[in-house]
């Protein structure tokens, strides 16, 4: 039997870092826990679906995007009910014939997604599952959770062909410790006491899971090359590795100090983390916490050699853009009542939008079967050769992609202005006007290689509607 | 075979409000100011006209949507009344839509009004797409921000000229900036015009950057305004008055979609400028537009739009509109003065209104009647109204003369 375990990985983390000094020297005293380093502030036009959506493009490159399964792990849904994974496929357009889940409400949740799969894909001796994590969590201004928490995203595909790291086992503890909390209506986190939390919590629990999987699979600390944990605090990341007994070149560094602590996508951009750096044949652990304690084990495989385009998480972490004020911050999260967005929303017609699911959320155009003209928004009259309904389905978001025009526009609100728009040529065909993001304002060059990136293009709190498209970023790789 | 408008309809009467930030005036208030000094231009009695069309576009979020608001206000007697809309052309195809009623034979003389009153709104510039629905529902899911983003449709256009043409920025502003100063000194010539003041080539290059490279100066004034004309039919035209104006060609181009969506747009010209042109002067019987005519308004929403429209209308060599703007070609005192009103720059552009406005400076200047701005022996003027953006908009070009 094949083993079952990673055939495939992504990630993204977004361009933007807040210096815990800025947040500080905003708020004096009430900053407190200070500290130094940065977090990864996700966008304004970003949350975790459009971060996971861009981790999942990540991740598929390269591959089939054959998919029986998106499971989606996160604390903040952008929706309260409809569900993200569907929306994550619909953006991925990997077809109506697969499972979709959303694993929501614990910060275990990513490990959680990733036990179930790969018990799945065992169960059925074939299939391949898409496990994103994201989380964009929100710690009210001035408090602990403000400084601790980073937004990103990661992404796997389970299956049992090609297989990077075989999934070797697993180990599991729930309690219900109530660390975090959230109501409906409840905006910010909520924890409880930390003094509480690092003497009964995390620090106490992860230990505990670490030592019961040891002990289940009668194994040591020294049988792995890595181990990668998740805590919302860098200081108990040290203390919890002595702990466990773990050598400091094992561990795997804290994301608390490269990101922040990144919820229910931490195991999962662990994972990658470690990934990244993997030779075959290396056990690997990723645990993650919340309301209890997952772990999970790896063999890294010769397969990892054939990963391309290895080593881009590092300079990830090196290529983002400081948020020069924590006003900009603010800004960026909606905490700002910025007076410019009062009027100009719309009716989003929804059944317009789910008519054009392919053309909005997977960026789906047509190409002429007569004179072979790709074209977007999908035309049924052939913009080239005046063909009628002559066309097949066409996806531009994985085209390579380039800038024809823009402009710089200081007229037009914003949140991050100014707002920058121009014109995309295809490769291949097809050009369309979109929005820039992500960008230095002084690299924008016509001419200039862009990605496409799945965004969140307004969030409609009058009428309860996200809606999602797609911007042009820089190509940076 | 259709043999077109030429001299089929005359203009009798024309009315234009001052343009500008009217706070002392509802739209129907300049409805009805447009309407009767038009009304008096004609010297004809409202019970003569016998079919009304209003031109409007973001008017209808004051007045509504739907014509009834033109019948009501000028107490017109159980006529026939449309309301037209094609964005900033819209003044135009009201003028269209009257004429082609008399071309045909079944009314002897109609009205034409535009209106538009923005600045009740609360925008600076205009309002977003997102309320106003421009393009719809679905365009407004895929595109840009919110924005009503014609700056920045518009910007691109001279993004790719200079590039095009290897202009350097610098140069390229300059050259948009002398089209500005230009209009400023004919605009500073009319009490009409919203705005009133000369401007140098230094004011224009240091003014605010609203979306790159164009900046505030480059950029047309946002008005209420209103104007009106009456038409009839070209044989009774010297009934009215011994001044009459005549229509020589009415032709709108809309875009085909290949320019919105197709690598193949250079986006260094209007497309549907140049075609709507090429079918006015077939339909005037113009052989030589840079020679035989006399004066022209054309859709100066933005420099750029004003100086790529030279060669659109085949009046300047394609990629030289710089050495006539250089040579002073368009200025007042030059051989084919253009926007000699202000233009949308200077007399400012209450979108519904602006073709009606400019039909109403050609034809002020072709009785004569244009005071100090007044051009030398016109004989035939051109006005060019584009409703959109580059990549998507309808061309209006008319040609009126003696």
């Amino acid at each position: 039997m094949t083993s079952v375990g990673i055939t495939s990985y992504g990630y993204h983390l977004p361009w933007y870092r807040l210096s815990r000094k800025t947040i500080s020297a905003a708020l004096g005293a009430l900053g407190k826990g200070g500290g130094a380093g940065d977090k990864a502030v996700a966008g304004y036009d970003e949350d975790s679906m459009s971060m996971a959506v861009n981790a999942c493009i990540d991740c598929l490159k390269n591959t089939d995007k054959k998919i029986d399964g998106v499971i989606f792990a996160t604390t903040t849904a952008p929706y309260r009910e409809r569900e993200s994974a569907g929306i994550i496929a619909t953006a991925l357009d990997l077809g109506s014939g697969l499972r979709t889940a959303d694993f929501a409400d614990s910060l275990k949740s990513g490990t959680s997604a990733i036990n179930f799969a790969c018990d799945a894909v065992t169960a059925a001796g074939k299939g391949t599952y898409l496990v994103c994590g994201a989380d964009c969590r929100l710690g009210s201004p001035g408090s602990a959770d403000e400084m601790t928490v980073g937004d990103g995203a990661a992404a796997v595909t389970i299956g049992n062909d090609n297989v990077v790291a075989s999934f070797e086992g697993s180990f599991s503890l729930s309690y219900d410790f109530p660390d975090y909390r959230r109501l409906d209506k409840d905006r910010f986190l909520r924890s409880v006491e930390e003094r509480f939390v690092r003497e009964e919590g995390y620090p106490k629990i992860i230990p505990q899971a670490v030592k019961g999987f040891l002990k289940k699979y009668d194994m040591e600390p020294k049988d792995f090359a890595k181990i990668a944990f998740s805590c919302p605090n860098a200081r108990e990341h040290g203390t919890i590795a002595t702990r466990i007994g773990f050598q400091p070149a094992q561990v795997a560094p804290a994301l608390a100090s490269l990101t922040g602590d990144l919820g229910a996508a931490s195991p999962l951009v662990n994972l990658v983390m470690v990934l990244e750096d993997a030779k075959p044949g290396d056990n690997i652990l990723v645990v993650s916490h919340g309301n209890g304690a997952e772990v999970l084990y790896f063999k890294v495989t010769e397969n990892i050699d054939k990963v391309s385009n290895r080593g881009r998480f590092q300079k990830s972490l090196n290529n983002t853009q400081k948020l020069a004020t924590y006003e900009k911050y603010l800004a960026f999260r909606g905490l700002l009542a910025l007076p410019i967005f009062d009027d100009i929303e719309g009716i989003t017609e929804l059944p317009l939008v789910w008519r054009s699911r392919k053309e909005i959320y997977a960026l789906h155009g047509t190409k002429c079967k007569v004179c072979g003209t790709p074209q977007y928004p999908p035309q049924r009259i052939c913009v080239q050769c005046q063909a009628v309904d002559q066309m097949d389905d066409y996806a531009f978001a994985d085209k390579k992609a380039s800038l024809f025009s823009f402009t710089i526009d200081y007229a037009s609100p914003n949140i991050n202005p100014p707002l920058v728009y121009g014109y995309i040529d295809f490769e291949g065909g097809g050009r369309f006007v979109f929005e820039l993001t992500d960008f230095d304002p002084g690299s924008i060059k016509t001419g200039m290689p862009v990605e496409m990136s799945f965004r969140r293009k307004y969030r409609d709190e009058i009428r309860g509607i996200v809606g999602y498209y797609w911007k042009a970023v820089p190509k940076r790789d | 075979m259709a043999d077109g408008i030429k001299d089929k309809v005359a203009i009798i009467g024309m009315g234009c409000t001052k343009f500008g930030e009217r706070w002392d005036k509802s739209a129907e208030d300049l409805m009805v100011d447009a309407f009767v000094e038009c009304l008096e231009d004609a010297g004809i009695e409202k019970k003569d006209i016998q079919a009304a069309w209003q031109g409007n576009q973001i008017t209808e979020i004051n007045i509504g949507h739907c014509p009834v608001p033109l019948s009501t206000t000028l107490k017109l007697p159980f006529i026939p009344v449309t309301r037209v809309e094609n964005q900033c052309a819209s003044g135009s195809e009201a003028f269209r839509a009257a004429c082609y009623a008399v071309a045909s034979g079944s009314v002897d003389i109609a009205l034409a009004l535009g209106v538009e009153k923005i600045k009740d709104l609360g925008y600076g510039g205009l309002p977003s797409s997102g309320e106003t629905m421009v393009w719809g529902a679905e365009y407004r899911l895929i595109t840009p921000g919110w924005a009503n983003a014609n700056p920045g449709m518009f910007a691109q256009m001279a993004q790719k000229y200079f590039e095009r043409y290897n202009i350097s920025y610098d140069e390229g502003k300059k050259l948009l900036a002398k089209i500005s100063v230009k209009s400023h000194h004919n605009g500073a010539l009319n009490p009409k015009a919203h705005l009133h003041r000369e401007i140098t080539v230094d004011d224009v290059l240091n003014a605010p950057m609203v979306t790159y490279p164009l900046g505030l100066l480059d950029c047309c004034g946002v008005s209420d305004g209103s104007a009106a004309a009456i038409v009839c039919r070209a044989d009774m035209a010297k009934n009215f008055r011994k001044d009459p104006i005549y229509v020589k060609a009415l032709q709108v181009s809309g875009e085909s979609g290949i320019d919105w969506m197709h690598q193949s747009y250079d986006y260094t010209h209007i497309e549907t400028t140049r075609r709507a042109a090429i079918a006015a002067y077939k339909e005037a019987g113009i052989k030589n537009p840079r020679e035989e005519i006399s004066m022209m308004e054309v859709h100066d929403c933005f420099s750029i739009t004003e100086m790529v429209t030279y060669e659109d209308l085949m009046i300047s060599p394609v990629g030289k509109a710089g050495e006539d703007i250089d040579s002073g070609f368009y200025n007042l005192d030059g051989k084919l003065p253009c926007q000699s009103d202000g233009g949308l720059k200077c007399f400012g552009h209450p979108i519904g209104a602006s073709g009606l406005r400019m039909l109403y400076e050609v034809y002020k200047q072709l009785q004569g009647k244009a005071g100090p701005r007044q051009v030398k022996n016109p004989r035939l003027g051109l006005t060019h109204n584009v409703g959109g953006q580059p990549t998507r908009n309808c061309c209006f070009v008319s040609v009126i003369g003696i």
